[in-house]
């Protein structure tokens, strides 16, 4: 193939995958742990003993060291994604990062990670950059252009804020689909569906939900709606909050001080809401600081009781959505599940409910992994784009922009120009003119939102018309036209219609990185000359193999090691040997799968320190101790190549 | 809005160099898709400028035409194609919004036509224009139709009066039903306009050049009551919660 490969990537909350398509199907490509997803976690290496710069590593590692040193660690970063610095400070509430001081209101956000500071775009490069080392390593072959999706409910700010991220992670992001309309995709793929299907999207940190008909190949979205501010991690944090109250008011110990705790007993939260989907009753049983436990049943029944209020929110939108689309829930043929959280059985009954399902027996799809179908889809579409194929030939997609585009009129009422649900690219164009003698300057701002005040509304930029030819006021009759392309971000041009002068468009966007931010922001990478690729693979496979093998030697030492059996212990040694073997040959293959097979080899022992470390993070070891212990251990290795800094 | 080009003026393909009619948005020649001309809505989907429509060919049309003019086609072309196929997609996208609905078609054509007619009357009005929009906050008295005047102001005080049982959280089941008997008079009066209106869509299309300025005339006379009865049904059904 003369093009290279288009990829699509699901940039999420909790995990991000990226997929391709692969004989007229939609495949995840594995990270070199074997695991399809890579968490969307970022974390910033210790600076190591021998003063060399810092590195950064994205996934599973990386979430390791969130108990470890939670102060250089990032997660859920796609909830930072385009808003502002007064946004930003409200998020921050339920998450353990800092804000880096200095930053004007105006400018975007920084988290302070260790020493360094990052702007959210930047954290997200850092994940897009692994997901597209995992692709080029698994294809042998560099991978430029990407489709990433999105929440379809994203506004303006936040979309660009992805594309950014995309820019400096060194891919052309050929185009953003929303992650409703992508997993429609996948399932669309399979059959030749006809008929009004509805996704419910209910993921780690946004909810959305898409109506869509479908003919003839051609998907068009009627209405979408959601909640850019509502997933999984709400339902995680209503569980952390109660054991910390708990453990506060019955043991007097606040863990709140205590940020490697909060994260340990945040992961026995999560565990205990994945227990709860399949079980009747999950327990927390956490040995704290004073010697106390902290044990706790919690029957299903009162875990639903307990996110009803969250689920609940899901309600409203799904309604306004049907409302929008002009149909009743009867009208709705089938319904697709996407999103881990759908996983929730209460969330099943609900969504049964909205839709009245099983009254009409029927049953939602959730045949696709609901992790893994944002990705597919991303893969169908990155298809349909690279053109000419069979499977996607007669595939297209027509979605569109989720919030009402309007302008800010005298009185501070917002004029809507563009409304909601209109099928994207879409355009409208406005007309204004002068108040004052000689004005040369008109100020337009322009909102996002459905709010009749645009004070109520998001605002995305503030443009200033300038170099209008001296007239008399009212006189001069500036076109302004207001273009939303494909991907949902909006363009504005304009001209002056009486002298024929093109006016000059100053654009203030109110949340965002300039251009000229986003080129410096670019993340420093090996030289992607084609020549160069096969051996800079080779290196860094080798140095994978280095890191592992010099973890693995360290094993017997760890208290976790006698906890194997002796069969586990030989198998670790055969697949160290092999490894050892291969490491120094030009097999990029046979080194791979060397990792792989000691990677897998190791898993358990991976998790027997996990769980070591995370029990003495909440018995309120110090942190360098645990951090020790952390260290020395085999963490699986994942697909890691040492990140460098400018 | 998008000029009315009277005269249509042949312009050479870029690709080809042929030249065509200014309307088309691929060259009859060569395929090739073509800078965004100045034609209207109507002749988007080579429709004559008439209100009765066949929706499902209008759909079947704009299903067609987005398989070839989607950017989604042009991800790897030059970048000037990239720019026609997003201009063009986005005047197709634009044209099927307004056609397919009967109220937004109406409007159009009366723009067309260079009717003025209420909200719609956008131009020249500096930042503090009138948009095309639903308009729910401008409740303007003097426009109230003369007819209504009396029946408006009675179910905006009983409207009041719902509100302020809702705030003290108490509800009257008898202000409830004569609230609902009032959207049943209203969704009727929104009826006869439909209705109305459809007439004169009739006589429009009948193209007899005489009575079609009368036509034109009534028509932005209807949607302004349409537009403003629409408003009232919404405030009651919300009030109502249907």
């Amino acid at each position: 193939m003369a093009e290279s490969r288009i990829v699509g990537i699901d940039l999420g909350t909790t995990n991000s995958l990226v997929a391709y398509m692969q004989g007229g199907k939609p495949v995840v490509i594995p990270g070199v742990d074997g695991s399809n997803l890579v968490p969307s976690v970022v974390a910033l290496d210790p600076i190591s003993a021998n003063g060399g710069r810092p590195t950064v590593t994205v996934g599973n590692s990386a979430r390791k060291a969130l108990i470890e040193t939670p102060e250089r660690v990032i997660y859920s970063v796609k909830r930072l994604m385009g808003r502002g610095l007064e946004e930003v400070r409200k998020e921050l509430k339920y998450f353990p990062f800092r804000l880096a001081g200095g930053v004007e209101e105006s400018e975007v956000p920084r988290i302070q990670l260790g020493e360094l500071r990052f702007t959210p775009p930047e954290i997200s490069a850092y994940i897009l950059r692994q997901l597209k080392r995992n692709a080029e390593r698994f294809f042998g072959a560099p991978v430029k252009q990407a489709v990433i999706t999105v929440p379809a409910y994203f506004n303006d700010a936040q979309r660009q804020a992805t594309k950014d991220a995309g820019r400096m992670a060194g891919l052309d992001v050929l185009r953003l689909v929303n992650e409703p309309t992508a997993a429609a995709l996948a399932y669309g793929l399979d059959r030749a569906r006809e008929g009004t299907i509805a996704v419910y999207d209910l993921g780690g940190g946004t909810f959305d939900i898409s109506i869509l008909k479908l003919r003839d190949g051609i998907f068009e979205v009627q209405s979408t709606n959601g909640d850019t501010h509502l997933g999984g991690d709400d339902i995680d944090n209503l569980l952390l909050a109660i054991a910390l109250d708990e453990i506060h008011a019955e043991h007097g110990v606040d863990l709140r001080a205590h940020p490697g705790a909060v994260q340990a007993l945040r992961k026995a939260a999560i565990d205990a809401k994945i227990r709860l989907s399949s079980e009747s009753a999950a327990h927390f049983d956490i040995e704290l600081p004073n010697g106390d436990r902290y044990q706790r049943e919690i029957p299903r029944g009162v875990f639903e009781l307990l996110i009803e209020p969250v689920l609940a929110r899901t309600a409203g939108p799904c309604k306004q959505a049907m409302a929008d689309a002009g149909i009743a829930p009867e009208q709705i043929d089938e319904v697709v599940l996407v999103g881990g959280s759908t996983r929730i059985p209460a969330v099943r009954a609900l969504v049964d409910d909205l839709f009245r399902l099983s009254a009409r027996g029927k049953k939602p799809h959730i045949e696709l992994n609901p992790d893994e179908v944002v990705a597919l889809g991303a893969a169908v579409q990155a298809d349909i784009l690279a053109g000419a194929s069979q499977a996607t030939g007669e595939l297209l997609l027509l979605d569109v922009t989720p919030l009402s585009l309007g302008i800010e009129q005298l009185g501070g009422t917002v004029a809507r120009i563009i409304q909601r649900n209109s099928t994207i690219p879409a355009s409208a164009t406005e007309h204004f003119t002068t108040g004052v003698d000689g004005q040369t300057n008109v100020a337009i701002h322009v909102v996002q939102g459905e709010r009749e005040l645009a004070a109520d509304c998001r605002s995305l930029a503030r443009f200033d018309l300038k170099g209008i030819p001296l007239m008399s006021a009212g006189l001069p009759r500036i076109e302004v036209k207001f273009l939303i392309d494909a991907d949902g971000i909006l363009h504005v041009s304009a001209h002056e219609q009486r002298s024929g002068k093109a006016a000059r468009i100053e654009v203030k966007p109110t949340y965002g990185l300039t251009d000229e931010q986003v080129e410096n922001m670019i993340l420093d990478s090996f030289d992607h000359a084609e020549e160069d690729f096969a051996s800079r693979l080779l290196i860094e496979a080798r140095n994978e193999a280095d890191s592992i093998l010099a973890a693995v030697s360290r094993a017997p030492q760890n208290p976790a090691w006698n906890e194997l059996s002796a069969e586990e212990q030989a198998a670790i040694a055969v697949a160290r040997d092999r490894l050892l073997a291969v490491k120094q040959g030009n097999n990029l293959a046979a080194i791979s799968q060397a990792i792989v097979a000691l990677d897998q080899a190791t898993h358990r022992f991976a998790e027997l320190m996990m769980d070591a470390a995370v029990a003495s993070a909440i018995r309120g070891k110090t942190m360098s101790e645990a951090g020790k212990e952390l260290n020395e251990a085999v963490t699986a290795p994942h697909a890691m190549a040492p990140a460098e800094f400018k | 809005m998008l000029k009315v080009v009277d005269t249509a003026v042949p312009l050479a393909c870029w690709s080809c160099s042929v030249a065509h009619n200014e309307s088309t948005l691929f060259c009859p020649h060569c395929s090739k898709i073509q800078p965004p001309s100045g034609g209207d809505y109507f002749s988007v989907f080579g429709l004559q400028p008439n209100l009765n429509l066949d929706l499902a060919a209008l759909e079947r049309e704009f299903h067609r035409l987005s398989r070839k003019l989607h950017p989604d086609r042009f991800a790897r072309a030059g970048e000037s194609e990239k720019q026609w196929s997003l201009a063009d997609t986005a005047l197709l996208n634009d044209a099927y919004r307004t056609l397919k609905d009967p109220l937004r078609r109406t409007e159009y054509l009366l723009k067309l036509q260079g009717a003025e007619i209420g909200e719609s009357s956008a131009a020249g009005a500096g930042p503090a224009r009138g948009g095309e929009g639903k308009g729910g906050n401008r409740k303007d008295p003097s426009r109230v139709p003369a007819d209504l005047l009396e029946k408006v102001f009675d179910l905006n005080m009983q409207i009041e009066e719902m509100r302020m049982a809702k705030k003290m959280g108490r509800e009257d089941p008898e202000l409830r039903e004569s609230l609902g008997k009032a959207k049943e008079k209203f969704d009727a009066l929104v009826a006869a306009v439909d209705r109305d209106l459809r007439a004169q869509w009739q006589v429009w299309d009948a193209g007899d050049a005489a009575a079609r300025e009368p036509a034109l005339r009534a028509m932005a006379a209807l949607l302004d009551r349409r537009r403003y009865l629409g408003n009232v049904v919404r405030d009651v059904s919300e009030i109502l919660g249907v």
